[in-house]
């Protein structure tokens, strides 16, 4: 949406809703991880569209995952990065395959604990296919991203 | 009745500039400069010119160039989405329009100063929306980690190794050694030197990627009628194809079934369909190579092995001049220069004349092909 902040003051991109992704987004501030289903047929679909592929239905129906997955892949980037990130380099970037629907799968960063930065984890220690849970942290008063800790 | 394109057009001009990190001169200009100079290999006169391809991602619109090169009429006109992926598209489609007659001259270009330009994705304000909101908050930010999150997840499958990916960029790094034209001629590469390069993104790392060019190239695409008059032994476009798979999502793509079978799939499935080629008659190739990876990925679509042998079919020379099935014999992306794959183009073209710097004998088939990973296209070129 145009009105909305580009980066938080540090420099950290903020998510750019549009309608289809809005409840995702008020799931995660309220500490819910939130995939959009078919209102008709009931299959999960990420990201978010008004159109069920399989069935053609625009009525939706949010659901609330388990908030478990699994780690389907990871990136360590190194510079050249945006300032922000390029100060906490090297990090992580997971990609999370949820339990709910293992073909839905979430770009994350694993993190120490709910309140540790994106380079809290070894890289040396991730391994595709650890079993990983969401944690929730503000980026904004707006935002709230989901992070993973591994179980 | 038979509605196939198949040999119906061919390439009778190409031209390029210098590859350089900064060149001088917009890219209007540039763009301008190379158009009239592949419609002068061709030997046609510019103002003939009525049909133009390009991508979207192209900054020099259709009236900017009718009005530069002096174009008569122009009657057709497209421009194809998804960067890299639109390369043999804007020949595809130029072919298409002489084919049925909506043009007669079709040029298909691009011109791009990336190397002094700066990097697009060093922009906050860009790219956020759908789908980029959920990837790039989380510091998911160049194509190079869009690509690593594929590359990890290929050799956790397949059993593919760093060594593997060295193949491709000693193998592109040693046909640029061969031609003079290109960015890293005089720079040789080694697998130590690639096992000691620094990290961009683990696990690819410097010599993983491509070069920063500024540069323009095009190329004329008239009748195979016509083609045959011209300056130059006429190029036959036999196949064209796109892609676009069920439930794709460009470079992020993490949301289908099985990410690692890409686009180049389903453009694969209709380009052989309408050839009377297979992947075993193809003397050379020339492969999209933003990245590394992207090589052992098309191998697998365009059908040279099966899916996840990409990386061994790399290994014992197989894609080095003499090998099995040369590819990138000017350097590619990874060496030569990196314009968006149209120097794949132009590459495969010199190949059917013969006058490639690294000519594969007797070499009468090219495949080149776009960005995979992205909704994408491909030609087979056949020698007059």
């Amino acid at each position: 949406m145009m009105g909305d902040a580009l980066t938080t003051d540090e420099g950290f991109l903020l998510p750019v809703r549009d309608e289809e992704s809005e409840p995702f987004w008020e799931g995660t501030r309220a500490g819910e991880l939130r995939i959009q289903g078919c209102g008709s047929c009931g299959r999960l679909r990420f990201p978010p569209r008004p159109m069920c592929p399989w069935c053609r239905s625009t009525v939706s129906s949010w659901k609330i995952m388990s908030g478990r997955g699994t780690v389907w892949s990871f990136v360590i980037p190194h510079p050249p990065l945006l300032p922000a990130y390029g100060e906490l380099a090297p990090y992580n970037v997971v990609v999370v395959a949820l339990e709910d629907d293992p073909s839905i799968r979430l770009v994350g960063n694993l993190v120490a604990d709910s309140e540790a930065p994106i380079n809290s984890v070894d890289p040396a220690s991730i391994e595709i296919g650890q079993a990983v849970r969401v944690a929730f942290q503000p980026l904004s008063d707006e935002f709230t991203l989901p992070r993973w800790i591994r179980e | 009745m038979d509605t196939s394109i198949k040999d119906r057009t061919a390439v009778a001009g190409i031209a390029q500039t210098r590859f350089a990190k900064s060149l001088e001169g917009s890219e209007k200009r540039l763009a301008c400069e190379v158009i009239v100079a592949a419609c002068e290999d061709a030997g046609i006169d510019p103002s003939e010119v009525d049909g133009l391809c390009s991508y979207t991602m192209e900054n020099t619109a259709e009236v900017d160039i009718a009005k530069n090169i002096g174009a008569d009429n122009i009657t057709y006109f497209s421009q194809i989405a998804y960067g890299g992926g639109g390369g043999c598209a804007t020949l595809g489609q130029a072919a298409m329009a002489v084919a049925t007659g909506q043009a007669r001259v079709a040029v298909a270009w691009r011109s791009r100063k990336r190397g002094s330009g700066g990097r697009p994705w060093a922009s906050a304000n860009v790219g956020l929306p759908t789908p980029l909101q959920w990837s790039r908050p989380f510091g998911l930010l160049r194509p190079a980690d869009e690509i690593g999150v594929l590359t990890r997840r290929y050799m956790h499958e397949y059993g593919a190794t760093r060594d593997h990916l060295a193949n491709v960029a000693l193998a592109c790094r040693r046909h640029a050694n061969m031609n003079p034209n290109a960015m890293m001629h005089e720079k040789k590469l080694t697998r130590e030197d690639y096992m000691a390069a620094r990290w961009i993104s683990e696990p690819l790392c410097l010599f993983d990627n491509c070069l920063e060019t500024d540069g323009a190239l095009a190329a004329v695409i008239v009748s195979a009628e016509r083609a045959r008059d011209c300056r130059q032994p006429p190029v036959y476009i036999h196949s064209f194809g796109q892609g676009l798979p069920s439930q794709h999502h460009t470079m992020v793509n993490y949301w289908c079934e099985d990410p690692l079978r890409g686009p180049s799939w389903g453009c694969s499935e209709q380009l052989w369909r309408h050839s009377d080629f297979t992947p075993a008659d193809v003397d050379v190739a020339q492969i999209y190579d933003a990245f590394t990876t992207l090589i052992p990925l098309s191998l697998e679509g365009y059908g040279f092995c099966g899916k996840g042998e990409g990386a061994s079919f790399t290994e014992g020379g197989a894609i080095e001049l003499g090998g099995r099935l040369p590819v990138n014999t000017s350097g590619g992306g990874l060496s030569e220069a990196y314009v968006h794959g149209f120097n794949l183009i132009t590459e495969g073209v010199r190949q059917m004349r013969g006058t490639s710097t690294a000519q594969v004998d007797g070499a009468e088939t090219c495949l080149v092909t776009s960005g995979e990973g992205v909704p994408t296209s491909a030609v087979l070129l056949r020698k007059g």
